[in-house]
């Protein structure tokens, strides 16, 4: 196992043109397990992701790579041991599959030391892990968006980083392709012992896939810890503002967050007040009123 | 490295995994050749092209001349009638024009690429409006030709580039915003190239016309090697600056990622692109729109190769070297500046570029 590579942060103070979205936070990332970073939008988890691959400097605190300031070091450096997928990427016109892959040994060459065969063998294997190999010779552009995705982690594999991390990496994917990237992180992960942090939007699989769940709100973290320990529906409507009940997830046994919004609520879930932090329905509030008989509740 | 211990548990025969594995790099590895290969094909094609180009404009003339002896003179032999035709008249005008179609092609594929962008190029970008803007400037105010004329240019696009790399730049320079500030920079040089030239004597301003326009016409030795001697150190470090493209093409965040320096690489880039554009317009004037084409036309020939930088420079010296030949010899008895030639290829391809972009709503 690869646990060697440490990556925190001290009193990291982020923010662009002046505004501040994370405010002094001091996190670890446990080596060679899978984190995932949820909080709704605008929370700074990106942000945070960003400056830990030293996308992005800190105005204050540090960034730490096994003890180091990552925006001290020299990039290359940090690039042999942390590789990162930012959110989104686009692939210039025209590319092939096995050049893009192939881009992901940068970090590895130099002037002098061009394409060898570690490089070969690299791509090979970021191609197999991911499925992607029939498609080597494909223009990135002409593949499905799922397809697209798995290519662009081939890339991050390639580099063979033991600490990757990933920002939003099953965004546009249908449902059947976000578990695909996310086993493939969890394969990685258990064959290889490599660190991974994942800023995820779902919740219910950042619970199933996460070792170590971080929930971000306003900058801040609100909890830390494996999804057992610390998702409660009173933590979610914290973090998110919103009604939930937490189930136990009949696949997995992890938590399974079941959302609650203003319709569409049976009288069992609607009536009974949830747990605390929550907020209380105001009066004159469009809840379905007590007095009027629901028709599933009637029959 | 642990990966690799992982891979190998044992070290007792290949697996069937192992197996998969070498069959995926025989993949990888064949698919690598195929590219390699057909670029290597069409570098070759190429110069041969440029090779018959050279030749052609060698032989034909007031006095033809057979390509045999052509060739034969070139090799050192011949008489001293076709010497002195084919080595002093008609030699420096082609290699000249040869090397500043390749400096164009070149320098269009590296801010096309760079900046991911087909309308990036040095002559849409207003950098050549830049060098046209001092040249013209020192020609009809200062009365300058020659060498100082062509050192005008170059320090011309220079100063343009830094003017819209510096109004550009948020924390980072963005492709996009780029383009657009070097197009407004475009607009305003022409009028002050508009302005010079009205307010100035008419045949003062007639010759600055030509040269605006790009002409290759009355070009000797003496402008061929000023010109070789920016392109020697030049070109190298060009196509070495370019490894970091292969980061800097996957967008910002992702080579920094890779551990590129992201802004160090792009100065470095653009610095090299803008001193090609620059040489070259001072040798023959902007001669418009081969940078602006070169690449793309590369890129089609050797598709799905990065940034194709080689075809793009030998596909910026057939334009200009066929152009030439068109604009000397094709066009009836005047004799037209090239650049009258490439912007007839050009500016379709603009045209045609910006309503496809409009229709995807993209690039432009």
């Amino acid at each position: 196992m690869s646990a060697e590579h440490t990556l925190r942060t001290r009193d990291v103070r982020l923010g662009y043109d002046g505004h501040e979205v994370v405010k002094g936070l001091s996190v670890d990332i446990p080596p060679g397990r899978i984190t995932m970073i949820v909080g709704p939008n605008a929370c700074g988890k990106s942000t945070l992701l960003r400056s830990m691959a030293r996308l992005l400097a800190p105005t204050s605190g540090e960034v730490l790579l096994d003890g180091k300031s990552v925006h001290g070091m020299p990039t290359k450096e940090v690039a042999a041991v942390l590789g990162i997928l930012p959110q989104s990427p686009v692939a210039p016109d025209g590319i092939t599959v096995s050049d893009l892959v192939g881009r992901g040994r940068y970090p590895h060459q130099g002037w002098f030391r061009r394409w060898t065969s570690e490089d070969d063998e690299a791509v090979a294997q970021a191609l197999l892990a991911t499925d992607v190999l029939e498609l080597a010779a494909r223009p990135v552009d002409e593949l499905s968006g799922g397809q697209r995705q798995r290519v662009w982690i081939a890339m991050a594999l390639s580099q063979r980083t033991d600490i990757l991390l990933l920002d939003e990496p099953t965004t546009y994917l249908d449902i059947s392709h976000q578990l695909d990237v996310l086993d493939l992180l969890t394969d990685l992960n258990r064959e290889y012992g490599s660190t991974i942090a994942v800023v995820l939007h779902d919740l219910n699989l950042a619970c199933r896939y996460a070792d170590h769940l971080i929930a971000m709100k306003d900058g801040r973290i609100v909890a830390e810890g494996t999804p057992a320990e610390i998702v409660t529906a009173s933590l979610v409507t914290e973090v998110f503002g919103m009604r939930c009940s937490v189930a136990e997830d009949p696949a997995s046994g992890t938590p399974m967050i079941v959302p609650m919004g203003r319709h569409h609520l049976t009288r069992a879930s609607a009536s009974p007040v949830p747990a605390s932090g929550s907020p209380v329905p105001a009066p004159g509030s469009p809840l379905p009123a007590s007095g009027a008989p629901h028709p599933a509740t009637a029959e | 490295m642990s990966r690799e211990t992982a891979e190998h548990p044992a070290k007792a025969g290949p697996s069937p995994r192992d197996e998969r594995l070498a069959d995926a790099v025989r993949e990888v590895v064949r698919v690598r050749r195929t590219g390699r290969a057909r670029s290597t094909t069409v570098c070759l094609v190429l110069s041969a092209a440029v090779f018959a180009a050279l030749c052609l404009s060698l032989a034909y003339g007031d006095l033809m001349i057979p390509v045999g002896d052509v060739i034969a003179t070139l090799a050192g032999g011949g008489d001293a009638g076709t010497q002195f035709v084919v080595l002093e008249l008609r030699l420096p005008r082609a290699l000249i024009g040869l090397l500043v179609g390749a400096a164009f092609g070149l320098s269009g594929a590296v801010f096309q690429t760079l900046l991911r962008n087909p309308l990036a190029s040095p002559d849409v970008i207003g950098i050549s409006a830049g060098a046209s803007a001092a040249a013209v400037l020192a020609g009809v105010t200062f009365g300058a030709s020659g060498y100082a004329l062509s050192a005008s240019a170059v320090v011309g696009s220079v100063l343009s580039a830094a003017a819209i790399y510096a109004l550009a730049w948020r924390q980072g320079v963005a492709g996009y915003r780029l383009v657009l500030v070097g197009i407004g920079m475009g607009a305003a040089l022409s009028s002050v190239i508009s302005h010079l030239l009205t307010s100035s004597d008419v045949s003062v301003a007639q010759n600055a016309l030509a040269w605006l326009t790009g002409s290759l016409n009355g070009r000797s030795w003496k402008q061929f090697w000023p010109l070789l001697a920016a392109l020697v150190p030049l070109v190298p470090a060009t196509f070495a600056a370019a490894r970091s493209l292969r980061a800097l093409q996957l967008g910002d965040d992702t080579a920094m990622g890779l551990g590129s320096r992201v802004e160090r690489g792009r100065l470095v880039l653009i610095g090299c692109g803008v001193a090609l554009a620059g040489v070259a317009t001072g040798a023959a004037g902007p001669v418009t729109f081969v940078a602006f084409v070169a690449a793309p036309i590369a890129r089609r020939l050797v598709p799905r190769q990065g940034a194709a930088l080689l075809p793009a420079a030998l596909t910026g010296a057939l334009i200009v070297l066929l152009a030439d030949f068109t604009a000397q010899h094709l066009l009836g008895a005047t004799q037209y500046p090239v650049g009258v030639v490439t912007s007839v290829i050009g500016a379709p391809y603009l045209l045609w570029l910006l309503a496809g972009a409009n229709r995807v709503g993209k690039g432009g």
